[in-house]
């Protein structure tokens, strides 16, 4: 287990490594000087070069790669170029917001696929497991961002259950927070809870035809407890790699979800970084988003190689 | 009707609607999609506008119609992208299997896919700006890994097989038997999964055009009518319902398709279906 984990730390370091160096050079090919976009076209040539000496842009762009990436490990992710302000600070404000969006979200999904999928993997051929499957497969087809305007249309404007967007903060304590993230992670993880309702029902249809199941019915189970016991559990390591998949889709659906309900998150962020060429920012949000997709698989093959022994010597 | 043959002649004739208002729209459509008629704006559906004006008082069904041309040509040749690399990346990796080679392509591949595909298009706007091509680069680098994976992996099950030691024997390269045996018998696997890959391109290019990044203007697109339709969604609901049900259409023909055809070419899974 020692060696395994270690050979996937070093090549979770590698693909890390790998996409700071794709990340930061993709965008410093991006045409357009930030200090000629700050001062704008009527700039002075030494305010310009001043201003490029402030942001550093006037050093070779290796000093300038190796300076990004070795502030990021220290926590300081470099001076916003048009706010002025940390950029560390600035993610980690909008990061109260997109990362309990992605979570509720990852949890609705969960709570909705898991059952949906036992019942129908359960009924399999019944008209209960066409109801589900007919179902996720609308689920599958629904553009996140339309069902979010529809929930909108329904529960906001005609129910007014909910606000139409915005977010109330966390300092009234929880409820009124969630409250306001409530919508958005519904559209967020109904498509997704499809999909992975999916991969439960056929996870547990490859189990069900094993022989321990037949060994566990033969044993005087019945078949909800030897379902539940044996089925599910074992059903669970491919449904645990599709939501370490999902965490991914999730992070980059709430960058859309977020515009749909004018949320203060990281997609709103960074979208504002695109349009004022504030590349630092999106440079370092979009390593954020890649360093959360590579860590969270990396922890969902350990969790793996802990739970099934097999999986180990796999590559 | 089975439940395999429902699925492709359901989701085979939604899929042809779609392309055929495409095809339709290069030739008729019922009016001039960019016609603007301000005193008819924000009109629900009805006989004279099938499916109504937008807020400028363009004709809804028209704008549909020119729509999915650029839903269509998006996904697809993302789709092309992905399959023109992603497919030989694999067969290589299969033929090389445990050299350096397939390490690479296989990391390669690990890495892209720690990109989303809306993550690799906030990078490329960043860049290059926003617009249809971008959005189909954007989309097309995360169908690679999609392509090389699959095919790597129902290639590397051929390569034990009899009739490829056969034709190892009688003294064919890799590449050869690559191309002339392992291709062939992928080439059912590539086309499901290239049903369901173009499905999840119109899908992304709807969202991508929806936060601005696809399509500009004057070239209309699903996402960006749904953008446009935002602020108004609560006085015509119609301007949301309309694109986001021709998406969900689309989409569901083409999941559709891919599950009856996926049915339809490999009768083993009749019994497994999932």
């Amino acid at each position: 287990m020692l060696r395994y984990s270690l050979k996937r730390l070093l090549s979770l370091l590698v693909s890390l490594a790998v996409a700071s160096l794709v990340i930061f050079f993709v965008v410093e090919v991006a045409p357009g000087d930030p200090a000629s976009f700050m001062l704008g076209v009527n700039a002075q040539p030494d305010t310009l070069a001043a201003l490029r000496a402030e942001l550093g842009l006037d050093l070779p762009k290796w000093q300038r790669y190796l300076a990004w990436v070795g502030g990021m490990l220290t926590g300081d992710f470099g001076t916003s170029y048009t706010y002025r302000t940390p950029v560390a600070q600035m993610i980690a404000d909008r990061l109260w917001v997109s990362l309990p969006l992605a979570l509720y979200a990852l949890t609705l999904s969960t709570l909705i696929a898991f059952p949906a999928g036992i019942y129908a993997a359960a009924r399999r051929g019944k008209p209960g497991d066409m109801a589900v499957m007919g179902a996720t497969q609308l689920g599958v087809a629904l553009p996140n961002f339309w069902f979010a305007m529809m929930m909108v249309l329904v529960f906001a404007i005609n129910l007014r259950w909910f606000s139409a967007g915005g977010f109330a903060g966390w300092q009234d304590g929880l409820l009124p927070g969630l409250k306001s993230l409530t919508l958005p992670a519904i559209s967020l993880a109904l498509p997704q809870a499809a999909i992975l309702a999916r991969v439960m029902r056929s996870a547990l249809l490859d189990i069900l035809g094993e022989d321990f199941m037949r060994t566990a019915r033969a044993k005087g189970l019945t078949r909800r407890q030897a379902l539940w016991r044996h089925g599910v559990r074992n059903a669970l390591i491919p449904v645990l790699t599709i939501i370490g998949l999902q965490f991914s889709f999730l992070l980059a659906g709430a960058i859309i979800i977020e515009q749909v309900f004018y949320l203060p998150g990281l997609g709103r962020l960074v979208f504002r970084a695109i349009s004022s060429r504030d590349l630092i920012v999106v440079e370092s949000v979009v390593m954020l988003l890649v360093f959360a997709v590579i860590v969270v698989n990396f922890a969902v093959d350990l969790a793996y190689a802990a739970v099934d022994p097999r999986l180990r010597t796999r590559t | 009707m089975s439940g395999a043959r429902r699925n492709l002649v359901l989701g085979g004739a939604l899929s042809a609607l779609v392309v055929l208002a495409a095809l339709v729209s290069f030739v008729w459509t019922p009016y001039d999609h960019t016609a603007l008629d301000i005193p008819g704006k924000l009109q629900p559906p009805g006989p004279e506008h099938w499916l109504g004006t937008d807020h400028f008082g363009r004709d809804m069904l028209s704008m549909i119609m020119v729509g999915a041309r650029t839903s269509i040509a998006v996904a697809l040749v993302a789709v092309g992208i992905g399959i023109t690399l992603g497919v030989p990346l694999g067969l290589a990796a299969a033929a090389l299997k445990g050299s350096w080679l397939d390490e690479v392509i296989m990391r390669g591949n690990d890495l892209i896919f720690a990109f989303p595909s809306l993550v690799i298009a906030i990078l490329i706007t960043a860049v290059f700006g926003a617009g249809a091509v971008n959005a189909i680069i954007a989309i097309g680098i995360f169908n690679i890994p999609v392509f090389a994976r699959i095919t790597r992996g129902a290639a590397l099950s051929l390569w034990q097989r009899e009739f490829i030691l056969a034709a190892r024997v009688s003294g064919k390269s890799a590449a050869r038997i690559s191309a002339e045996h392992i291709l062939p018998n992928v080439a059912n696997l590539l086309i499901v999964q290239g049903t369901i890959q173009f499905s999840l391109g119109i899908l992304a290019e709807a969202g991508l055009s929806y936060v601005g990044l696809g399509a500009q203007p004057p070239t209309p697109s699903w996402g960006r009518m749904l953008a446009d339709a935002q602020t108004m969604v609560s006085i015509a609901p119609h301007l949301a319902l309309v694109p986001g049900i021709a998406i969900v259409l689309t989409v569901l023909g083409l999941n559709l398709m891919g599950d009856g055809l996926r049915d339809w070419l490999d009768p083993r899974l009749r019994v497994a279906r999932t």
